[in-house]
């Protein structure tokens, strides 16, 4: 077969994903919308993860601010939800800057940690109502839909497009900043950070802005949740959920934007075809997160970048720095 | 005085509940610089096997406490040792030395597999351990009731911890793991078969976390399969609290994370014990990311 242009397949998805909702009933377009959310997440978390590597399992905190900035927002003052969007986003970003600032000279596992740490911290502090503001274990109900009187998204192919909408803006987005010279930066971050910081890279200031802006990201995804979902509780944003978005990352193919969109409708996806086993199909993810990393570590649709680091050789980096030499992700383009 | 002492007891029994865990967690971060995410699920399968030990034990028609109890640690810390082995030769050695990433993401899928077989197994409910396997007896000291199954537990825990603290210190394969956690080419070079100091860790952790969810399970009288998330990541704040890696390290940190919170729960606020024991976490990562006891790691991502 001739090869076809990329051009051609990027087509080709586009048009699939419009025609979506008029190939399937109702109840495949909210999976797909369900889908959809943990795209964002994903795709938030790829800037954290996967651009600048630092690993988060604590991402639903994050997820939760936007949430709850929305459902208290817009249940106790009437704010329209659909403004309340950018305050979501901008009250995660906050929020994400305020807890790295301290921890953002951690490296690797701690880091893993202290976001796990964070993570479980704030589901407690949503379980405790501090304040009357989050509503305890039952969370806020009635949040309302996005309705700014000519644009109201309610039915479920409206939210399919008005998700849709907000992926293809942060895959814009994120293929615009990774070209960029913060995204080269980060590049070099991941691959020797006491290189990078050698070279006169600020590694601490690329590092916060990646956390803000992974944060950001979520806190839309938590916008989108609240008012898709019409309630919020702590039970949504509990470490499972971190955990799936960083599966989402890393079986995609770590700091790869095809990869996220592939794991995502796996993951949301096969679950639903497989109904019948609901009860094992947790199980069945466990097994499928360690045979994925036996057999191909560098996840579905591995990102160039990441290839070697991931499956590289040796333990030490020598593999990683003789990849970038030969041709792999310069940093000084 | 009297409510504060109770504290410190309690505090300290829940918190050498904490340093079995911990050993668990700074061994295998010692020897292979990964985060055993599997640990704390470890903990609940040995809670887990424990039950399913007594209640066998009960249709058996055995009853004296003295063979009993024997049998169900002798039973799940064995089986959880085994367990631990599995997934040490099936999630991990595949992938030692692919990276940083991909260890940590079969840790965590290791993690899920125990907790959702153990769900398919037991079911999704709390489950009750039998009545009367130990004797609910309560010392009456100067005023105080202490429960003398809280003071078994710390004993108990302690001897194990003696235990241990010897064979790493005193016999050649607790050299051989102390030597490997340091360097695996030099230990290699020194005649050291690696694999099976890992193997060695993998059971003694695990069986150490197993004693640990037996005796809160005796003490609570109920498990959950959940139950393990939670406690292994306190457990993991008490490794990281003394120095990871470091085993009186484990052991003291487990202490002070076990006092502080029990503390905090009752002066401050019980709602927000969890909290406060990830902020201790996160504020000695913060201020001393080496632990209390420490040394000065050069970190490598």
């Amino acid at each position: 077969m001739r090869k076809l242009p990329p051009g051609f397949w990027l087509g080709l998805a586009v048009a699939a994903a419009l025609a979506y909702p008029w190939l399937v009933n109702d109840y495949w377009v909210d999976v797909m919308n369900f889908c959809g959310i943990y795209m964002l997440l994903g795709l938030s978390l790829t800037i954290i993860v996967g651009y600048a590597g630092l690993f988060n399992l604590g991402h639903a905190a994050f997820y939760a601010v936007g949430a709850y900035t929305t459902a208290i927002l817009s249940t106790r003052f009437g704010i329209p939800s659909l403004l309340l969007m950018p305050v979501s986003a901008l009250a995660a970003a906050a929020f994400a800057y305020v807890i790295s600032r301290p921890i953002i000279h951690l490296r690797g596992d701690y880091l893993c940690v202290v976001t796990i740490g964070f993570g479980e911290i704030m589901r407690i502090a949503l379980i405790n109502n501090p304040g009357g503001l989050t509503g305890g274990v039952n969370g806020i109900i009635g949040v309302p839909r996005p309705d700014l009187g000519l644009f109201t998204v309610r039915s479920v192919d409206q939210y399919y497009y008005f998700i849709l909408f907000f992926i293809v803006l942060f895959v814009w987005g994120m293929g615009r900043l990774e070209r960029s010279r913060i995204g080269r930066g980060w590049t070099c971050i991941r691959e020797d950070e006491t290189a990078a910081e050698a070279m006169g890279i600020d590694t601490a200031f690329l590092k916060l802005l990646a956390f803000v802006l992974g944060a950001a990201g979520a806190g839309l995804a938590g916008n989108i949740y609240a008012t898709k979902m019409t309630l919020v509780a702590p039970e949504g944003f509990n470490f499972w959920e971190s955990c799936v978005m960083f599966c989402i990352v890393v079986l995609g193919g770590t700091g790869s934007v095809p990869g996220v969109i592939v794991a995502s409708v796996g993951m949301a996806a096969l679950p639903e075809l497989f109904r019948e086993f609901a009860r094992a199909r947790m199980l069945v993810f466990g097994l499928a997160m360690v045979l994925m990393m036996i057999f191909r570590p560098q996840g579905l649709w591995p990102s160039a970048h990441w290839r070697r680091q991931v499956s590289g050789p040796a333990p030490d980096g020598e593999g990683v720095r003789q990849q970038d030499r030969v041709g792999g992700a310069g940093c000084w383009k | 005085m009297e409510q504060f002492v109770q504290q410190v007891l309690n505090g300290l029994t829940v918190g050498s509940g904490y340093a079995l865990v911990a050993l668990g967690y700074t061994m295998v971060y010692g020897v292979l610089k990964l985060i055993n995410f599997a640990h704390g699920d470890l903990f609940m399968l040995g809670a887990y096997l424990a039950m399913t030990a007594a209640v066998s034990c009960r249709a058996a028609g055995v009853a004296s406490p003295w063979v009993v109890l024997p049998t169900i640690f002798l039973v799940s810390m064995g089986l959880v040792s085994l367990a631990g082995v599995l997934i040490e030769r099936t999630a991990y050695r595949p992938l030692r030395g692919a990276g940083r990433l991909a260890p940590v993401v079969s840790a965590l899928g290791a993690a899920v597999v125990i907790q959702n077989a153990v769900m398919l197994a037991y079911g999704a409910n709390y489950q009750v351990f039998p009545e009367g396997l130990v004797p609910a007896v309560r010392w009456a000291v100067a005023g105080m009731s202490i429960p003398v199954l809280r003071v078994a537990m710390l004993v108990l825990s302690l001897i194990l911890m003696g235990v241990l603290y010897l064979f790493i210190q005193r016999t050649t394969v607790g050299a051989a793991i102390r030597a490997t956690s340091l360097d695996h080419a030099t230990a290699r070079l020194m005649g050291i078969d690696i694999n099976r100091i890992i193997m060695v860790v993998f059971l003694i952790g695990p069986a150490l976390g197993a004693a640990s969810g037996i005796m809160i399970g005796l003490y609570y009288r109920q498990v959950y399969f959940t139950m393990g998330w939670i406690y292994g990541l306190k457990a993991f704040t008490a490794a990281i609290l003394g120095g990871i890696g470091n085993i009186p390290g484990a052991m003291v940190g487990g202490m002070i994370l076990g006092l502080f919170e029990t503390l905090a729960a009752g002066y401050i606020s019980s709602a927000w014990k969890d909290a406060f024991a990830f902020l201790l976490l996160i504020a000695i990562l913060v201020l001393r990311p080496t632990g209390l006891l420490g040394e000065r790691v050069v970190e490598k991502l």
